[in-house]
């Protein structure tokens, strides 16, 4: 009796899923067919005929579509890497400044986190752009030497110019993301025993020796699945670059769903783009996930 | 006869007004085996917890190897000290991560600058004393209690420390491996080791300590011999720990 009503259930999702996908593919041939645009990526191939302000390969507007979608990716693809390594090392500092036995830096380390983990990441990156960045004087705020400059024309360092949109993109993403990296690894050297603590020091190891050569590693299985959702979250929140002019994938998208209305086209593409990026990002972290676990050679 | 450890008017107290420690004072010489008994929560891991700087007190001061601390004790007079004195926990807190022979090499290459092989030849030397060389290229995880807490001696012993303190050694370990262990104290104490044991192991007592200390919510009840305390304990609260203690 009991299996004959969950086949009937399941029979009834089905249909159910079913017939809403049924509905949303008739919807979209529909009004596909009522704008006379048809599905299909030849338009790729056309020139962009735009201009883009960021472009890590050559582009001009004379340039394809699939091509200034690729600059667009390499963009995202620029700022995510360094935005993550940024709140990597960020949210390890404060992860460490939050657990230690330092009550000022471990005060000062809950502020930070509170403030940024309380407060929306689009007011935030405005608050980068516009005041970070834009709000500083057109002469020279920051100036050693030629070495390393900070002005409204973003950073330069070493001849590497990073662009105010994509500096204020990434400490935007970079503080955001490091707060929360901060309490996973807080969680992290939390999840170790407190004997491990009283073990090391009661040997006369420094904090600092302890902390690294018996904390971390019993703490990194518990860091490397949070870390992991962290570095997705933060791929995903690239899209509001385009809040501060910054020409990722997302934005690049935007302005060829405005000039050719092939929104369903762009849609699959930005959707696939992510899927891989993100499975880039997944696949990388269960690497090195796997790498610590075969290193352990306990239980 | 050198005193190893002086404490003086041990006081601490928790928020709550509930003292752990209530004006301990104590003193173990050179060579001696001074075993602390009570109930629990009766202060006695904390007070040992003191001699290494893993527990702070409020008031009174405490002289280790010549090393004095007070209530505002700083870092470096505590670092000083673990050098030369080593701990066993009840739960043994062997690192899981490191093989048995790197749990006991890791205090003696970092903190004494020792080159590897001759930490790694010591550390050889110290297991054969405990039985358990042929396990020293494994994890604890495939030891037993029993041996893990022997290891755990054996990276105490690593420092070549002036003092032991054991923290209820015995309490975590299946009843046929309490000997294992309570045999390895037994040799060292006769080699004139100076301990301090916090355990309910009456036998132990009787045999090896110099000294029994019984404490019961965070006062010292009575110091006596181990002859004196098992046969005609003075005090009616510690005949009352004994007499449960035998039923057990």
């Amino acid at each position: 009796m009991k299996k004959r009503r969950a086949i009937f259930y399941q029979c009834g999702i089905c249909i159910f899923v079913i017939s809403v996908i049924g509905i949303l593919i008739n919807n979209l041939t529909i009004n596909l067919i009522r704008t006379d645009l048809g599905f299909n990526f030849s338009w790729l191939f056309k020139p962009a005929s735009f201009a883009l302000a960021e472009h890590p390969l050559p582009y001009s507007s004379s340039d394809s579509y699939a091509w200034a979608l690729f600059i667009g990716w390499l963009n995202s693809l620029k700022v995510i890497i360094s935005a993550l390594l940024l709140a990597t090392f960020l949210g390890t500092l404060v992860g460490f400044a939050r657990t230690g036995k330092n009550s000022l830096l471990g005060l000062i380390s809950a502020g930070y986190i509170t403030i940024i983990r309380q407060t929306p990441l689009l007011l935030q990156l405005m608050f980068w752009y516009f005041i970070g960045f834009l709000g500083l004087k057109e002469n020279i705020f920051i100036h050693i030497k030629n070495i390393f400059k900070i002005s409204n024309q973003g950073i330069e360092f070493y001849g590497l110019t990073l662009s105010s949109e994509f500096s204020a993109l990434l400490f935007g993403l970079g503080v955001f993301t490091s707060a929360y990296i901060a309490e996973v690894i807080r969680g992290g050297i939390l999840s170790v025993p407190r004997g491990q603590w009283e073990a090391f020091r009661s040997l006369g190891l420094s904090e600092q020796k302890g902390l690294f050569s018996i904390i971390i590693p019993q703490a990194l299985p518990a860091i490397i699945p949070g870390l992991t959702s962290q570095y997705l979250n933060l791929a995903k929140n690239s899209t509001l670059a385009i809040a501060v002019g910054y020409s990722d994938i997302y934005a690049i998208n935007d302005t060829i769903i405005n000039q050719t209305g092939r929104a369903i086209e762009c849609f699959i593409i930005l959707l696939t783009s992510f899927l891989l990026l993100n499975l880039l990002i997944s696949n990388s972290m269960e690497i090195i996930n796997k790498i610590i676990i075969k290193s352990r050679k306990y239980n | 006869m050198k005193p190893i450890v002086i404490a003086k008017n041990l006081t601490k107290s928790y928020t709550k007004g509930i003292r752990a420690l209530d004006n301990v004072s104590l003193t173990v010489n050179q060579g001696k085996v001074l075993v602390v008994m009570g109930p629990s929560g009766s202060g006695k891991s904390t007070l040992i917890r003191t001699f290494n700087g893993l527990e702070t007190f409020d008031q009174g001061e405490i002289d280790i190897l010549g090393i004095k601390l007070d209530c505002n004790h700083n870092e470096r007079k505590i670092q000083r000290i673990r050098k030369r004195v080593g701990m066993v926990f009840q739960q043994f807190n062997l690192f899981p991560h490191l093989s048995i022979l790197e749990n006991i090499t890791l205090a003696p290459v970092n903190v004494q600058k020792r080159h590897r092989s001759e930490a790694e030849e010591y550390g050889m030397y110290l297991l054969g004393q405990m039985g358990i060389d042929s396990h020293a290229k494994k994890y604890p995880s495939q030891l037993s209690g029993g041996e893990q807490q022997r290891v755990a001696i054996a990276r105490a012993l690593a420092l070549k420390p002036e003092l032991l303190l054991f923290d209820e050694p015995t309490s975590a370990l299946d009843p046929e491996r309490i000997n294992e262990v309570l045999d390895a104290m037994r040799r060292l104490a006769k080699q004139g080791m100076t301990m301090i044991v916090v355990t309910h192991e009456i036998g132990f007592a009787k045999d090896v300590s110099d000294q029994v200390l019984f404490m019961d919510s965070g006062k010292v009840i009575e110091t006596s011999t181990p002859d004196l305390f098992f046969s005609n304990a003075k005090h009616d609260r510690s005949r009352k720990f004994l007499n449960q203690l035998d039923k057990n």
